[in-house]
């Protein structure tokens, strides 16, 4: 191993801390950095793509918004989804990773099942589960009337179009939430189960009083990487319904994307994005505020 | 009482398992079928299978070179993200570089449609619509801070002892960089560089505006199935069925450190 050092590589060494992550933040700097600054600077123009040059308009856009009934449907849309599908995933993840907290023969399997709906392409699934949909000849209706139960029109109506698709999001990320909250619940202390038992404790006041505060960190932590991509879903509720029917699924997400990409109205779509961008922020914020607290517990 | 509970137990087991498999088979059974069978009600649970969809996949709807789109974007975006990440993740994890992965958050938080804005009109201004260089740079926005991110925790789980060793013996910290400290994350490679080929390869929305005719990635080829006026409905279980085959295998073999290491990540954040 030993070479002479070059003067390249003795260059590298002593300012490892500077060479080493230089390329990786120039190349962020350019592919995001330079497009959101560019983003901020259009929310302030007015501008159809392909046609003249961007007008600047100063706050005109944000003004537009606040009285854009779209952009409050959007945000209705998108607390009702993302709601309900984040609060779904985080019980039902945490409840069956409890159940599946033990050893016995086939955990494996179950991990490897449990790993396919997260790698699974989006569009992809999407596109069967609006085939297993389908009010008329779809599976999931054939399955609820074989028991009795009468059909649902499912995407079809915008009564029932949320849940539909909060459904399908149930479905796709519950068993990540799942398989993190598993990974958790096997590094926790055995000490305070141990005593809980002598003192008598029984399972619900186990789950209670001992497993929910000492996993809570772990919780709120797959609450925030969950909230990342859900507040910003559309491979699925565009290739199930692309915000439809009507406008009864198009969350404030899908919306910004169709002011620019169907509307081609860049100015204010770039100003859609940055709320957004800020609501995102704000969940995420108040979540780590949260998740330190839990901490220091 | 013993195997009372653990029969409950397995039928408990079975049945959470049921949701994910169900669907995955009906998405198989889907592509089996002819058009006609997959719109027959009651739907049809036993019938003689045909690959004649997979095979107009394949020469009607040209799937093959769409897969090869898919996999020479998602191939380029990991090589990338990995020369680029590695080393900008050891960095962060030795040298506590908070300032950079706070970059990282914010490429994580901002959604994607507000890069997507800015780089359709760069690239439309530069005339790169419709090439794999388009494709690649957007989906470094996501495969890059992912790798970094993910390695972050992996590299901070090494010990350190280790690579002082490898300095004593009179190894440049480069050397020691690649032939000490990357074996030891060899595990942690894996994960990231498969983590991040798997959202390459389902990333939709860039795809969808910055790729044309020449390089359509196969999410947005089996979005186009519903939008020649007829769905195929057959057609697009079949296609469904080649897009995530690919994928589930891959977290199939790396589904222990996939899930060690969105954990790590996600306690760290």
């Amino acid at each position: 191993m030993k070479t002479a050092p070059s003067t390249i590589s003795r260059f590298m060494d002593r300012h490892q801390a500077l060479v080493y992550p230089a390329p990786a933040v120039i190349a962020l700097f350019f592919i995001v950095i330079i497009p959101i600054a560019y983003n901020l600077y259009l929310t302030f123009t007015k501008w159809t793509i392909g046609l003249g040059q961007p007008q600047f308009i100063g706050f005109g856009n944000f003004i537009e918004l606040v009285s854009d009934e779209r952009v409050l449907n959007g945000m209705k849309v998108m607390i009702y989804f993302s709601g309900l599908s984040l609060s779904l995933e985080l019980v039902l993840g945490l409840l069956i990773a409890v159940y599946f907290n033990r050893e016995f023969k086939g955990s494996e399997i179950v991990q490897a099942i449990y790993i396919f709906p997260f790698a699974a392409t989006p569009v992809a699934v999407a596109l069967i589960w609006r085939i297993m949909l389908n009010p008329e000849i779809g599976v999931m209706n054939y399955l609820l009337r074989s028991v009795g139960l009468p059909g649902s029109l499912w995407v079809s109506s915008p009564l029932t179009v949320i849940p539909a698709l909060v459904m399908v999001d149930v479905w796709k990320w519950t068993p990540m939430i799942t398989l993190i909250v598993l990974a958790g619940l096997k590094s926790l202390p055995h000490d305070p189960y141990e005593a809980a038992r002598i003192d008598g404790a029984n399972t619900f006041q186990i789950f209670w009083y001992i497993t929910l505060p000492l996993i809570w960190p772990v919780l709120i932590a797959a609450l925030m990487l969950r909230s990342l991509d859900n507040l910003k879903e559309f491979d699925m509720i565009y290739t199930i319904t692309q915000g439809g029917p009507g406008i009864s699924s198009e969350t404030l997400y899908l919306y910004s994307y169709n002011v620019g990409f169907s509307f081609f109205k860049a100015g204010y779509g770039s100003a859609l994005m940055v709320v957004v961008f800020l609501i995102v922020l704000v969940f995420n914020v108040v979540m780590n505020r949260m998740r330190l607290r839990a901490q220091d517990l | 009482m013993k195997t009372f509970k653990s029969i409950l137990f397995y039928t408990g087991a079975v049945a959470l398992c049921v949701p994910p498999v169900f669907v995955f088979v009906w998405m198989i059974l889907t592509g089996l079928k002819t058009g006609v069978q997959n719109i027959s009600y009651p739907p049809e649970f036993i019938f003689r299978p045909t690959l004649e969809n997979y095979r107009a996949v394949f020469q009607q709807y040209n799937f093959f070179r769409y897969l090869m789109n898919s996999l020479v974007v998602a191939g380029l975006a990991t090589g990338v993200s990995l020369v680029l990440g590695l080393p900008a993740a050891y960095s962060i994890a030795k040298y506590r570089q908070g300032k950079i992965g706070l970059l990282i958050l914010v490429a994580r938080m901002t959604p994607f449609v507000s890069y997507l804005l800015p780089w359709y009109i760069i690239f439309r201004h530069l005339k790169l619509i419709d090439t794999y260089t388009a494709l690649t740079i957007t989906h470094l926005i996501i495969t890059l801070p992912m790798v970094i991110w993910l390695m972050v925790s992996f590299f901070e789980g090494m010990p350190e002892e280790l690579e002082d060793a490898a300095m004593i013996d009179g190894c440049s910290r480069l050397q020691s960089f690649l032939r000490i400290v990357l074996p030891l994350v060899r595990n942690g490679i894996a994960t990231s560089a498969i983590m991040s080929f798997i959202f390459s390869w389902n990333q939709f929305l860039f795809s969808l505006i910055l790729s044309g005719p020449k390089t359509k990635t196969v999410p947005v080829a089996v979005y186009n199935f519903i939008s020649y006026g007829k769905i195929d409905w057959a057609g697009i279980g079949a296609a469904a069925t080649l897009i995530v085959l690919p994928v589930s295998v891959f977290a199939f073999f790396v589904r222990r450190t996939i899930v060690q290491g969105l954990t790590m990540g996600a306690l760290k954040e």
